[in-house]
């Protein structure tokens, strides 16, 4: 406790300052120093960009499109063996075995990856902020039911969950979120409830009490926002985690249907690699590397900057 | 609290998860899983033909006899017949345990002594290049999905460059390493990034203790500190960590078997997934619950018996 004190008085050329910042504000200016996690930050904010282009037809809608023969290899790996080739965008990963631009479908599979992620964050976020809030918050029999309730959910295999849900809900993208939701709460949920417990009987809840705040405004208005940088952590891991998981399903033949997507263009090289057809494994490989690996990062430094309890670890 | 009443209340605990367990297993496969019945029968099943395999299958019955079965089967280990291969159960457990114990324990060992080894030196040299470049290339590992490292290291070291055999499995003693070989590797591979980076902050959490600074002020080397101070606190999480994740190597590898044709639990599971083959499935995810339940007791217990202080509370 000292520390902290000492350090924000430390911290003072800025005391001119009337108002003092938010805890956001100063984790944004800790983050906006860290130039890994500032150029995690554009990689996540290009990758969204190339989704909303996608999703809305911008790019990559002609994915489906025959270019060339099948498994026709890329422009530079032409390059490379002497063969005349011309430069095309829609070349740069070669064909699949319909003749379809490899490239076009990364990009595709961009938007159907962006949204696998955030609607698989947001689903956890909710499950978990919920469920760990009131748990903590009410305690009692609520609690131990709850306790209860992931105790015995986080026992089974998280694949096994995952088929037998995609198995009820069907085929289909909002089954593969859901899905991947339903089954990664579980640790949110844990964090939540501990940190309300934390916090539910501080001064600042009994002075919201004091003045006649209901249990929902205090739970929801008062103690919420303070545990909230938890759930931000956990949105950048839950996001990256689904979008492994997607490859996963795919294998499975439990993924998204009638479009293309990382998980089943990475599925196809099983047949393709023998073949010497390389090229889509690569695509999607790269491509989720890159933002897997930014969001990674990225969920590092929020960690260090929103929690600094933590930091360096 | 006493130890041993302790040990007592958390065996006791043990019961309403695996009744949980049960119930989860029993929603999902019994409740709102597909007519299992049409799945087995196909398309074109006549009514009577319906009526006759629910009969047989036991899915006539009343729910609550239809979940008492798997509780039944839960704590008497009796799980019927497979589907589609007509065998006991429990008798197809007891062959496949033995091929996934031979991959996964091996790798486990292998990789927990490896991931080990790596963090204490990233630790030893804190803050430093080598460690930000390990930290960093624990991540980069982390950012590939596990299904292409598979295909690749499969393509490139077994078929493209001939070193092991593609897949198989051979069960005796020297005849069954060549086959477990790649699949090791790849595990390796596969956990090496995660493990590091939660040793390295195992042990970081550890050296900025006091205890640690009062060594240094002593006059204690370096090397002093790290392998005998710091290691022995942070066995703790370390075994923690380590335990907890033998249930895992009991199910097996999935993904691994699956393409290395080993014919342990994990590839009999997945194929039961691909033929909805739900008693299977069923077993093997009580079992796998089962499994996790009773080690994190006794994680919990070694952690009372290890750190008195965790009782405390």
């Amino acid at each position: 406790m000292e520390d902290t004190i000492t350090i924000t008085m430390n911290s003072g050329p800025k005391e001119k300052d009337k108002k003092s910042k938010s805890l956001w504000v100063h984790a944004f200016d800790s983050l906006k120093k860290n130039k890994m996690a500032m150029a995690s930050l554009s990689i996540v904010v290009f990758y969204l960009l190339i989704a909303c282009l996608s999703f809305t037809g911008l790019i990559g809608g002609e994915w489906a499109k025959e270019i060339g023969p099948a498994y026709d290899s890329p422009f530079w790996v032409k390059w490379m063996s002497g063969q005349a080739a011309s430069f095309s965008i829609e070349h740069l990963f070669g064909t699949d075995i319909l003749g379809r631009s490899v490239f076009y479908k990364m990009v595709k599979g961009t938007e159907v990856a962006m949204l696998i992620g955030f609607a698989t964050g947001l689903v956890t976020m909710v499950i978990g902020v919920i469920l760990g809030a009131v748990a903590g918050y009410f305690g009692g029999k609520v609690d131990e039911i709850i306790v209860w309730f992931y105790t015995t959910f986080s026992s089974i295999p998280g694949i096994m969950l995952l088929m037998a849900i995609t198995f009820i809900l069907g085929k289909g993208i909002v089954a593969v979120f859901l899905a991947l939701g339903l089954t990664s709460w579980v640790s949110l949920c844990r964090l939540i409830r501990a940190d309300v417990i934390r916090h539910k009987n501080r001064e600042y809840v009994h002075a919201a009490y004091s003045v006649g705040a209901s249990h929902s405004r205090r739970l929801f208005l008062h103690i919420l926002p303070n545990v909230f940088h938890l759930v931000i952590i956990n949105f950048s891991l839950t996001f990256q985690t689904a979008i492994k998981s997607e490859v996963i399903l795919s294998y499975l033949g439990l993924g998204v249907q009638d479009r293309p997507s990382w998980g089943i263009m990475i599925d196809d090289a099983k047949l393709e690699l023998a073949r010497g057809v390389w090229w889509q494994l690569l695509a999607a490989t790269a491509a989720m590397f890159v933002i897997v690996l930014a969001f990674n990062i990225l969920g590092d430094a929020l960690r260090d900057a929103l929690d600094p309890k933590l930091k360096g670890k | 609290m006493n130890l041993w009443a302790y040990v007592l209340r958390r065996l006791l605990y043990v019961i309403p998860v695996i009744l949980g367990v049960c119930f989860i297993i029993f929603i999902l496969f019994n409740v709102f899983s597909p007519d299992p019945a049409l799945l087995l029968l196909g398309k074109h099943a006549t009514a009577s033909q319906i009526v006759e395999l629910r009969r047989e299958l036991g899915l006539d019955r009343p729910w609550v006899l239809q979940y008492l079965d798997i509780v039944k089967s839960a704590f008497t280990f009796d799980f019927g017949r497979s589907w589609s291969t007509k065998q006991e159960i429990i008798y197809m457990i007891k062959q496949g345990a033995v091929p996934s114990l031979t991959i996964s324990l091996p790798s486990f060992v292998i990789a927990s002594t490896v991931a080990l080894s790596i963090s204490l030196l990233v630790a030893y040299f804190r803050g430093k290049f080598i460690d930000k470049a390990g930290v960093f290339l624990c991540v980069a590992l982390m950012s590939i999905s596990s299904l292409a490292y598979i295909l690749f290291f499969q393509w490139l070291l077994a078929y493209k460059w001939g070193m092991f055999p593609i897949a198989g499995f051979e069960s005796g003693f020297p005849d069954f390493i060549e086959y477990i070989m790649l699949p090791l590797i790849i595990w390796l591979i596969l956990s090496l990034g995660g493990d590091v980076r939660f040793y390295r902050t195992v042990i970081l959490d550890e050296i900025y203790q006091d205890y640690v600074r009062t060594a240094r002020a002593k006059g204690v080397g370096e090397r002093v500190i790290l392998f005998k101070h710091v290691l022995k606190n942070a066995m703790i999480p370390i075994i923690t960590q380590i335990v907890i994740q033998i249930p895992f190597l009991i199910l097996g590898a999935l993904l691994l078997e699956a393409f290395f044709s080993i014919p342990g639990l994990g590839g009999m599971t997945l194929s039961a997934i691909n033929s909805s083959d739900f008693p299977v499935i069923k077993a093997m995810t009580i079992l796998s619950a089962i499994a996790y339940i009773v080690f994190s007791v006794i994680t919990d217990v070694l952690y009372t018996v290890v750190d008195p202080r965790v009782r405390l509370s």
